[in-house]
C-alpha cells in the first residue's frame, strides 16, 4: 500500500504495526464540552477515532465538525459518512470541505434506515425522506475519484483530495455465502481498510476470516476485526437476537449470567477477544467500542498489552 | 398495477363539508383491483360520507357514478352531465386519474378520495406488495428478476447491507425481505453467484423524477 493520505492510521498500518481504533459518538448538541471531555477520555488508547454520522438516524453533531473538533484535541478522527441523508453532490463537497479541515480517514457506510431513529425514548424522524443516490460502495469509489482528482461524474478538483478510504463488514450476516464477496467488491472499488461487525464467535468468525484470506482479499486492504465490550448478560442477549450480523455463543451469555461482576468479566470476555484476534492470520489491528462506557477503553486495550500506541 | 387505499373517511368528510352535492368517481381499472375504487368501493363510500356528514348537520345529495379508465380523457367524456351536475368530486382512482379528471373538470372541485402508494403485485388475496419503482433504468436481468430499487429499503445497487437479519428479513422489519438476500439465493441456485460480484456504478436518476417531470414523446405514434 502505497502512502496515499498521510493519516496516523495509514501510517501505523504501513509500518506493520497492529492498530487500534476506537470510537467517539457525537453529542446530540452543539456542545463542544462534550467531545472535548470525551477525546480527553481516550486520548491516546487507539490510532484512530470512529466519528459515526448520525448512527441509529438520531441526530447529532455532523460527523465533520466532530471530527475536526476531535483533530484540535490532538486525537486523529475517521470522519463516518452514510449514504442516507447526503446525495453524490453534498456528500462530494463535504468531502473536499472534511479535506480541508485537515480529516484524512473517511469511513463509508450504508447507514442505518431512518426508521431506526425511532426507539426507546427517542421520537426520531421516521417521515424523513432519505437519499441513497449512491450506495457504500459506491462512495468507496467516489472517495477513490477525489483521491485521484476526479469527481463522480468526471469532472476533475482542482487538487486531489486524499482519503485514506474505510468501509465496513459484516461477515456473519446473512447471506453469508455473500459476504466475502461484497467484501471483495468494496476493496475493489478503493477501500484500504475494513472495520468489522462487533465478533463473539470467534470460531464462527475465523471461517469466514479464512475465506477473505483464500480470495486474497487479507493482502489487500487491512482488517481490523470490531469488539464491542460487553457490559450484562442482557446486552450480550439483545445483540445476538437483535443486531444483525452479531452472533454470541451460548457459552459467553451464560458466562456473563453467572459472573458475580457482570462489569469486570465483560472487561475480560473483550481483553480474551483482542488477544485472539491478535494472534488471528490475516488481522492487521483491531476496532474496540465500549458504547456509552469510553471510559473503559483504557482499560480495556491496555489489558490487551496495546499501550502505549506506537508514534509514527 | 398501481396501488391505492383510501384515505380515512373521517378526514374526506371534513375535507367534504360545505359542500352540497357530491359526486363519488370509481375507476375499473387498478384501483378496482386493488379494492380501492371499484364499483363496490364507490357503492360503500358513498352512504359512510353521507352518514359522515349527516352527523355534523350536514344533508348532502351524494350520487355515484363508475368510469371505465379516469385516466383516459375518452372515458371521461360520458359523464359529463353527471359531473356538471354536482359542486365537488370524491375520486377514487389513483393520482393519475383524480388528475385527468381535473384538467377535463377544471371548474369543478376534485378531492382524491385515495392515496396512491406504489407499482404492486398482489402476492395473495388482500397482499399487495411493492415491485417497481418506475426508475427508467431497469436492471432486473442482473438482479435475478428481483428489484433491489422498489424492494431494498436503500434501494442498495451491490449487494446487501449489514441489516440483514438472521432469518433474512430486512432491518425495518420482520415483514419485508431483505431483497438482496433473495437476489443471491437466486442467484446461487442457478450458479451465477459470481455475476454479483462486479462492482455496480452510479445510477442515473435523471431517468426517474430526479430527471424533472417525465414527458415521453413518440413520434411513431403522435398524430
Amino acid at each position: 500500500m502505497n502512502a496515499v493520505s498521510g493519516s496516523n492510521l495509514e501510517k501505523v498500518l504501513a509500518a506493520g504495526h497492529f492498530a487500534v481504533t476506537a470510537e467517539v459518538g457525537p453529542p446530540r448538541g452543539p456542545d463542544i464540552q462534550a467531545i472535548k471531555e470525551k477525546g480527553e477520555q481516550v486520548k491516546g488508547v487507539a490510532d484512530a477515532f470512529n466519528v459515526t454520522d448520525n448512527q441509529t438516524a438520531v441526530v447529532r453533531m455532523s460527523s465533520i465538525a466532530a471530527s475536526k473538533l476531535l483533530l484540535e484535541e490532538g486525537l486523529e478522527p475517521v470522519m463516518q459518512m452514510v449514504c442516507r441523508d447526503r446525495n453524490r453532490i453534498a456528500m462530494q463537497s463535504d468531502l473536499l470541505g472534511a479535506h480541508a479541515l485537515g480529516l484524512r480517514n473517511c469511513l463509508c457506510l450504508s447507514g442505518d434506515h431512518q426508521s431506526a431513529g425511532t426507539s426507546g425514548k427517542l421520537k426520531g424522524h421516521p417521515g424523513a425522506k432519505n437519499v441513497f443516490d449512491i450506495d457504500s460502495i459506491q462512495l468507496i469509489a467516489a472517495v477513490k475519484g477525489l483521491r485521484d482528482g476526479v469527481q463522480e461524474g468526471g469532472d476533475t478538483i482542482t487538487s486531489p483530495a486524499s482519503f485514506f478510504i474505510g468501509a465496513a463488514w459484516t461477515p456473519l450476516g446473512p447471506p453469508e455465502k455473500f459476504r466475502a464477496i461484497r467484501l471483495s467488491k468494496k476493496i475493489a472499488a478503493g477501500a484500504d481498510f475494513i472495520q468489522t461487525q462487533a465478533v463473539y464467535d470467534m470460531e464462527r468468525f475465523k471461517e469466514a476470516m479464512k475465506r477473505a484470506m483464500d480470495m486474497g482479499l487479507t493482502e489487500k486492504t487491512a482488517i481490523l476485526p470490531g469488539i464491542i465490550v460487553p457490559r450484562s448478560a442482557g446486552m450480550l442477549k439483545y445483540m445476538n437476537a437483535n443486531v444483525p450480523g452479531i452472533e454470541v455463543p451460548e457459552a459467553m451469555i451464560k458466562r456473563m449470567a453467572d459472573a458475580s461482576d457482570a462489569k469486570a468479566e465483560g472487561l475480560k470476555i473483550a481483553v480474551e477477544l483482542i488477544e485472539m484476534v491478535k494472534e488471528l492470520p490475516g488481522a492487521k489491528g483491531v476496532h474496540v467500542q465500549a458504547i456509552e462506557a469510553e471510559h473503559l477503553l483504557r482499560d480495556v486495550i491496555g489489558k490487551a498489552g496495546l499501550l502505549p500506541r506506537p508514534q509514527v | 398495477m398501481i396501488f391505492a387505499e383510501w384515505k380515512p373517511v373521517e378526514e374526506l368528510v371534513e375535507k367534504l363539508k360545505g359542500r352540497k352535492k357530491i359526486l363519488v368517481a370509481g375507476c375499473a381499472t387498478c384501483v378496482a383491483e386493488c379494492a380501492a375504487g371499484g364499483e363496490k368501493e364507490v357503492d360503500t363510500m358513498a352512504p359512510l360520507i353521507s352518514m359522515g356528514l349527516k352527523e355534523k348537520g350536514i344533508d348532502a345529495e351524494i350520487t355515484t357514478v363508475m368510469v371505465e379508465k379516469q385516466c383516459e380523457y375518452e372515458f371521461l367524456d360520458d359523464i359529463d352531465a353527471k359531473v356538471k351536475d354536482v359542486d365537488a368530486v370524491l375520486s377514487l382512482a389513483c393520482g393519475i386519474g383524480v388528475q385527468a379528471f381535473a384538467e377535463q373538470f377544471p371548474d369543478t372541485p376534485i378531492y382524491p378520495g385515495v392515496n396512491t402508494s406504489g407499482l404492486t403485485v398482489r402476492e395473495e388475496t388482500g397482499v399487495w406488495a411493492s415491485r417497481c419503482a418506475a426508475c427508467g433504468d431497469c436492471v432486473l436481468d442482473e438482479t435475478f428478476g428481483l428489484c433491489p430499487v422498489a424492494r431494498c429499503a436503500k434501494s442498495l445497487m451491490n449487494g446487501p447491507c449489514g441489516g440483514t437479519r438472521k432469518n433474512g428479513k430486512c432491518e425495518l422489519n420482520e415483514e419485508t425481505d431483505c431483497i438482496w438476500n433473495k437476489i443471491v439465493d437466486r442467484a446461487e441456485a442457478r450458479g451465477e453467484l459470481e455475476t454479483l460480484a462486479t462492482v455496480r456504478k452510479t445510477k442515473n436518476w435523471s431517468h426517474a423524477r430526479h430527471g424533472g417531470p417525465k414527458k415521453i414523446v413518440r413520434e411513431d405514434l403522435k398524430q
